[in-house]
């Protein structure tokens, strides 16, 4: 049986264009003591450490966990590098979560991140392969004619994007520590921003940000003890399935929903919509809210749109079931670190430590990530309420 | 901490060059063969998949997502991936498994290194504000770790000569072995150095290949009715990046690794030390405190043939065969990462 875990410690670092004022090993550290702050604990503390990032083309270091050793305080421990495309983020925090619910070890580290200003992901994303088709597209025209089959199948209004965008940048206004912080953004303003790849506009994709994240999960004894509020994992999920097969889903993956499923069921979860107080889901492009509320289960198939365009999702507008109350992808995307701060964001709901961006009262979240052509699936569950 | 079964085990040949293979196909071969050994029919029979790869020696990002491509992932699968030598990926399988969300993994790691060249691609996972700009490849860290051996007088270049003489012996009798040859150590002395003090024979060839894992519960593993070794201890470590500050001639890591994994609590039949440089394997062999009764790298170890990102999962899978096949009782794989030994692995296998 897996043993209780819980996060203890949350720690972020500002997220911006261009952290000109630190190194690589500058930037996880930034992370890593505020983790280590939060949970009132030092170095010593700390039994392994687990890293996550996107590929090492987006800076150019082989394998930076060696390197970024000593910056963690890990001489002497076990560091493991994790690495699942866009979802890795959230694939780390589960696998972290695993190194204290083996029983193996009490207390762990976890950091991700991406520093996106040491090099250029659009290149790293996009160079030529023997034996494979080249795209020159970058992600957002990987997803662009996706998303437009969603909006062919569902009938929604071409505006749902536009809502998305707007509602999640008001939410990053909230948060401090977002990138992008447009509290005066409008719908008309996102809609006469430039068209990138039919239908994304300019303001409907995420932004380029360096960042870092890093949590402290504890076992039950630990976590029992600690200072502040501890957010009780209820459940870890992962799914993969291949990039291209023939009848390939792509609108609404088999891999997602199966992956949903599976986590709710730890859980305890069977109406997403009334049993969760809040999510933060990866949405680096707008479209992708309405995708993935009927890919986890929060609205009927082609009926996503419906539950966004009423404001249900909206912190602002009172919604019952607020998603990325933190400014989400939209507001903040150092890649490696995206999937990580859902999960930490979802666990900070739930602990009340989320301030300006709180839901109140929240207590049970699921954080997701998700990644590759939307192939790789993690997701969590966490709440204030011990299982 | 739960008994874990290794029920299969498979590894490509070693080659200097694959050609024209894509990964995938380095990886289908293997995974068939572990499929059959375990009498199982593809990766939907298992719990957990997990593999270990390095996006720069294939020069793209998310290299990895092919390899998914090999597992028939429809309907979807769990799986993970670690950007490190496969032997971690058993590892991440192994909590998983003590964690009770898997009773049964397949893991497996690949490396294409052919295309580029692999010390060069290597210097790149230095600190890259310090070291990386240096272009300090992997070979001239190790010269410089040999240097301060051989200055100390902790070894001579015959101690050298000798861990490349009997791994090349070894592997006359490994068929997936790349170098392997009769010689002597005194006739490798004659040899030219490459890069002082280490001549070519000191260090492991380049390699393509892959190599595949199926492991399990004790449990499962009865009721497949199959042969198995048992994962008795694993711990892995890692220590500071600084050359500098660290004393070459030693591994920290790998002696806090192998006193968790419990490598002392037993007498150690064979041992599979993954040693890139000859120097390394005198190293591991301290730090791991092995006997001279003790067995080393009957395979020939990666001197005979280094598949990066699988060769320490395949020191695993070696050790697994031999106690599987009754050779051994009681044995130790390792696998490592990083400059000089910078990243150790430690695994203690017993028979049933």
């Amino acid at each position: 049986m897996a043993q209780l875990a819980a996060v203890v410690g949350v720690g972020q670092t500002k997220y911006k264009t261009k952290r000109k004022d630190v190194s690589i090993a500058g930037l996880v550290r930034e992370a890593a003591v505020a983790a280590l702050e939060d949970a009132d604990l030092t170095w010593n503390d700390i039994d392994a450490v687990i890293l996550g990032k996107a590929p090492d083309m987006f800076e150019g270091i082989v394998m930076p966990e060696l390197y970024l050793t000593d910056a963690l305080g890990c001489n002497g421990k076990p560091m493991l590098r994790v690495h699942t495309a866009g979802s890795v983020g959230g694939s780390t925090a589960i696998v972290a979560a695993s190194y204290v619910q083996s029983g193996v070890f009490k207390r762990i580290l976890t950091v991700s991140f991406e520093k996106q200003s040491e090099s250029n992901a659009m290149w790293a994303l996009s160079n030529p392969q023997p034996f494979s088709p080249h795209l020159n597209a970058g992600a957002g025209g990987y997803f662009a004619p996706i998303i437009r089959e969603y909006m062919r199948r569902s009938d929604a209004p071409y505006d749902a994007g536009i809502k998305v965008a707007v509602k999640d940048r008001l939410h990053g206004a909230k948060n401090p520590l977002a990138h992008l912080q447009l509290p005066n953004i409008t719908m008309k303003e996102v809609e006469d921003s430039p068209m990138l790849w039919e239908p994304l506009r300019f303001l409907e994709a995420c932004p380029s940000s360096d960042g870092a994240c890093a949590m402290i999960i504890a076992n039950e004894e630990l976590a029992t003890k600690s200072p502040r509020k501890p957010a009780w994992i209820r459940g870890t999920a992962m799914r993969s399935e291949p990039t291209m097969y023939a009848g390939r889903e792509q609108v609404n993956p088999q891999a997602g929903i199966d992956c949903a499923k599976d986590v709710y069921a730890q859980a305890g979860i069977h109406n997403p919509r009334k049993d969760l107080d809040c999510a933060e889901i990866y949405v680096p492009f707008s479209w992708y809210e309405p995708m993935w509320l009927e890919n986890l289960g929060f609205a009927d198939v082609g009926k996503g749109w419906e539950l966004t365009m009423s404001g249900a999702t909206s912190l602002d507008e009172g919604g019952d079931i607020p998603w990325n109350c933190s400014g989400g992808v939209l507001s903040s995307n150092p890649i490696g670190a995206s999937g990580m701060i859902r999960f930490a964001e979802a666990a900070q709901q739930v602990r009340g430590e989320a301030h300006g961006h709180q839901v109140e009262g929240a207590k049970t979240a699921l954080g997701h990530a998700y990644g590759g052509g939307a192939q790789f699936f993690s997701m969590w569950v966490v709440s204030a309420d011990k299982p | 901490m739960r008994d874990v079964a290794i029920v299969a085990f498979a590894q490509s040949n070693c080659q200097r060059d694959a050609g024209a293979q894509n990964e995938v196909e380095l990886i289908m071969p293997v995974l068939q063969e572990v499929y059959k050994q375990a009498g199982i029919t593809n990766a939907q029979d298992v719990d957990f998949t997990c593999s270990g790869s390095c996006d720069y020696q294939q020069g793209a990002a998310f290299a990895f997502v092919a390899g998914v491509d090999a597992l028939g992932a429809v309907p979807p699968i769990k799986e993970s991936h670690v950007e490190m030598d496969a032997a971690w990926a058993l590892y991440e399988a192994w909590l998983k498994i003590q964690m009770g969300h898997a009773e049964s993994a397949l893991l497996y790691g690949f490396g294409k290194s052919s295309p580029g060249e692999l010390p060069i691609v290597l210097s790149q996972q230095l600190d890259p504000y310090y070291l990386a700009p240096l272009w300090v490849d992997t070979i001239a860290f190790a010269a410089m770790q040999a240097r301060t051996m051989l200055d100390s007088g902790a070894i001579t270049e015959l101690d050298m000569a000798e861990v490349v003489a009997r791994s090349r012996n070894n592997a006359l009798s490994n068929p997936y072995a790349q170098l392997k040859s009769d010689g002597d150590a005194a006739s490798l002395l004659d040899e030219p150095m490459y890069m002082s003090p280490l001549r070519r024979h000191d260090c492991c060839p380049i390699s393509d290949g892959a190599c595949a894992m199926i492991i399990c519960t004790v449990e499962k593993a009865k009721e497949w009715g199959k042969p198995y070794a048992v994962i008795k201890g694993i711990d892995h470590r890692i220590e500071t990046h600084h050359i500098g500050s660290r004393d070459l001639s030693r591994s920290v890591s790998t002696e806090i690794a192998g006193k968790a994994a419990g490598v002392a609590s037993g007498p150690v039949d064979v041992a599979e030390l993954y040693a890139p440089f000859s120097h390394q394997e005198i190293i591991l062999k301290q730090a791991l405190g092995l006997s001279d009764d003790t067995v080393i790298n009957p395979s020939g170890g990666v001197l005979a043939g280094n598949v990066m990102m699988a060769s320490g999962l395949s020191r695993i899978g070696e050790v697994a065969m031999r106690i599987i096949r009754g050779e051994a009782k009681r044995g130790v794989a390792h696998a490592t990462s990083g400059p000089c030994l910078q990243q150790n692995l430690v695994t203690v296998l017993e028979a049933k």
